[in-house]
């Protein structure tokens, strides 16, 4: 399915002076980040690096205090009034997470609901699709990510990938034009990792424009248009993958390189 | 709405109310004293090995859970007569709340029971205790600082249903309250003061459990 | 000579008696679950979402209605409407009684529940741009709902027995209806009994009821 189409000059995404705090605790110091529509976007660093943070703030599951996120050209959470920063109505901020789409560390699927309706509910409740056509389009991108023949079952009989796996279909029906995966393979046993992460690659591959916090760092070389290297709620550096991982500028970049298996 | 506040019928009358509070509260502590034995009882007989006794115990408490307790109370006053038993106000009311205390303190005790590992038993048998003796020294000790919060719940329960003695006439808090109700027509003051009279007593016997219960974890 | 008439043969003649009372006894306990349930579900909401102005209320209406006795609350309504100026009928103070108390429960056990389920299924609804009622209505609630409903057939049966309270009120119920039938033929015992195992059966159906629901919507 191939994203939204508007205007392919200005970037996608824009994030300016992001600045985000947890009472005293500053967790974002200040990030610049920008994502051309069709690109993939992968996030590394340590925990508490602030990675996931900034990912949950595009999609206002958290606050922040100071900058601007710009998506598809709107401003997302806050606007201006009266010389006053503040943060849009409900409703708004609704309709801006439609342009997202995120897949959770803990899958999060409604467990009182099948595969489908999982899927199906917010093509019906949010995008008021008639039955029969939310239906179809859930059964699309079930079959997209493998589990057509498991649209009956309830979370409860799928294993983690499979979940996982549902959980994406879920995001990507609502047709979102930036897909935000938060760890998606962290909390899978090693065996079911692979399925996940070849549905991602398949998305990434047919231009689905992505920001991508995971720890495979295999899989973040192959994916990625752009790597960036986060720590203590700044960015340390950022790069292709070739350059970033073949390269490595700072000092801290090295040292968490060396650490990991790659 | 025409109704002015007037407290003065119910603060001339105040002292009964206590008295009435009062003996909510001996009836209370009695029937839950005697429960608890009961209960105990009730719980190792639920957890017996014999089939009888078992069944026995399960058919007590089902049937005590399942019957309201008015017609517990109604029944054993009225109707025991009939079979010979004739029992005062208040030994009915007592002998009443005490069986019905027993059926769901034996649920409390029985979970706190089955949560006791094996070992602490086994260990017991190992130094040559009897099975008594691991009851009284072991079993009963440690389930009941687990079971302390599920106690306190069913203890304020318990002293809330003393209330319904006054359906028999026993001269406790509610009957008083009917009584100055029905007497001086001061029906929001009298209910007011009622209420914040059980209210209080709650909260004060929930304060006393609690630091019991605080008292008792200490000491491990 | 004469021979008094038996038991069974009082029973026939007592049948629309009792019928009636049983009928009075349902209608009542339904009402007081259902008023009950919806107003302690909307309770249990705002104790767990709402803003502090609108927690605040209804925390001090739990924590008074969870301190006072049943029977102190059905009394109370019973006296009070008509001096505030609702000239209603026994069954009426008597349902609004037990229903205030069944909410009370109720919105407890939605209030845990809903506290209970996982953020993430909330942040899950943001993220598919569900807005927050519409989170509670698809995703929220019909979790929270399922979870409860063991402890709410629980509190259910609580009421049915409570509403044997209504008879100290005048209302006609079971247990009312058994006591005059009783004063008519003095048969004190068995028709206790009669009542007794009459309720017994009632309340045993309603939790095997409920335990059959069960097994039907649990998750996982």
């Amino acid at each position: 399915m191939t994203p939204n189409v508007t205007d392919t000059s200005q970037p996608l995404l824009s994030i300016e002076g992001l600045h985000k705090a947890y009472g005293t605790t500053e967790v974002l110091k200040g990030v610049d980040l920008t994502l051309q529509r069709g690109n993939v976007l992968t996030l590394i660093g340590s925990s508490g690096s602030g990675k996931t943070t900034l990912l949950r703030c595009v999609n206002l599951l958290e606050d922040f205090q100071q900058g601007r996120i710009v998506l598809e050209g709107q401003s997302i959470g806050y606007h201006e009034q009266a010389g006053r920063r503040v943060r849009h109505p409900e409703k708004v901020v609704a309709a801006h997470r439609g342009m997202t789409g995120m897949a959770f560390q803990q899958f999060n699927l409604f467990p009182h609901l099948s595969a489908l309706e999982n899927v199906t509910l917010g093509l019906r409740k949010v995008k008021k699709l008639p039955r029969d056509q939310a239906v179809a389009l859930a059964e699309t991108w079930l079959d997209r990510v493998g589990l057509l023949a498991r649209k009956h079952h309830c979370p409860g009989q799928l294993s983690g990938g499979q979940q996982q796996r549902v959980a994406i279909a879920r995001a990507i029906a609502m047709s979102p034009s930036l897909m935000l995966f938060d760890e998606p393979t962290s909390a899978l046993d090693p065996e079911l990792v692979g399925e996940v992460l070849a549905v991602i690659k398949g998305l990434a591959e047919e231009g689905m424009s992505m920001l991508l916090v995971t720890h495979e760092m295999r899989f973040a070389y192959d994916v990625s248009d752009q790597i960036v290297f986060m720590n203590q709620g700044r960015i340390e550096e950022k790069g292709a993958p070739k350059e970033l991982f073949d390269h490595p500028a700072s000092t801290r970049l090295k040292d968490f390189l060396k650490n990991i298996r790659f | 709405m025409n109704y002015q506040l007037n407290f003065s019928a119910v603060w001339r009358d105040f002292p009964s109310l206590l008295a009435g509070l009062g003996l909510g509260l001996e009836l209370a502590l009695v029937s839950i004293a005697i429960g608890c034995v009961i209960g105990l009882a009730t719980a190792f007989a639920l957890l017996s090995r014999r089939r009888a006794l078992r069944g026995l115990a399960s058919l007590y408490v089902t049937v005590i859970r399942n019957t309201p307790i008015l017609v517990l109370i109604l029944g054993i006053y009225f109707a025991l007569p009939s079979a010979g038993i004739r029992l005062d106000k208040l030994s009915s009311f007592v002998v009443t709340l005490s069986l019905y205390a027993g059926a769901y303190l034996s649920e409390v005790f029985r979970s706190g029971l089955v949560g006791i590992p094996k070992g602490l038993r086994e260990a017991g048998l190992a130094i040559g205790l009897t099975e008594g003796q691991i009851r009284t020294s072991i079993l009963v000790p440690v389930m009941l600082r687990n079971v302390l919060p599920a106690l306190s719940n069913n203890f304020i329960s318990l002293f809330k249903d003393t209330s319904l003695a006054a359906a028999i006439a026993v001269p406790e808090l509610t009957y008083y309250a009917r009584k100055i109700n029905v007497e001086s027509y001061r029906v929001i003051e009298t209910w007011l003061v009622t209420t914040g009279l059980y209210v209080a007593a709650c909260y004060l016997i929930a304060l006393l459990l609690r630091m019991v219960e605080q008292r008792l974890a200490i000491r491990r | 000579m004469y021979q008094p008439p038996s038991w069974f043969h009082e029973l026939w003649a007592a049948r629309s008696a009792f019928s009636a009372g049983l009928l009075t006894t349902v209608q009542c306990s339904a009402l007081a679950i259902l008023c009950g349930t919806v107003l302690g579900v909307c309770a249990g909401l705002v104790l767990t979402y709402g803003r502090w102005w609108g927690r605040w209320p209804f925390r001090i209406y739990v924590d008074l209605v969870r301190g006072t006795p049943v029977f102190v609350l059905v009394l109370a309504c019973f006296y009070m409407a008509p001096a505030l100026g609702w000239p209603i009928t026994a069954f009426a103070a008597g349902s609004l009684g037990l229903s205030l108390f069944c909410a009370s429960h109720v919105a407890e056990i939605v209030r845990g529940a809903l506290q209970a389920i996982p953020r993430g299924q909330l942040e899950a609804g943001k993220a598919i741009g569900l807005t927050f009622r519409q989170s509670l209505a698809y995703v929220l609630l019909p979790q929270a709902l399922r979870q409860v409903l063991p402890t709410w057939v629980n509190a259910a049966t609580e009421i049915v027995k409570a509403s044997t309270l209504l008879s100290v009120i005048g209302v006609a119920e079971l247990l009312l209806s058994t006591q005059q039938v009783i004063a008519r033929n003095f048969m004190t015992l068995q028709f206790y009994l009669f009542a007794g195992v009459l309720f017994f059966l009632i309340n045993y159906a309603i939790a095997l009821l409920g335990r059959a629901i069960e097994k039907r919507v649990a998750l996982l």
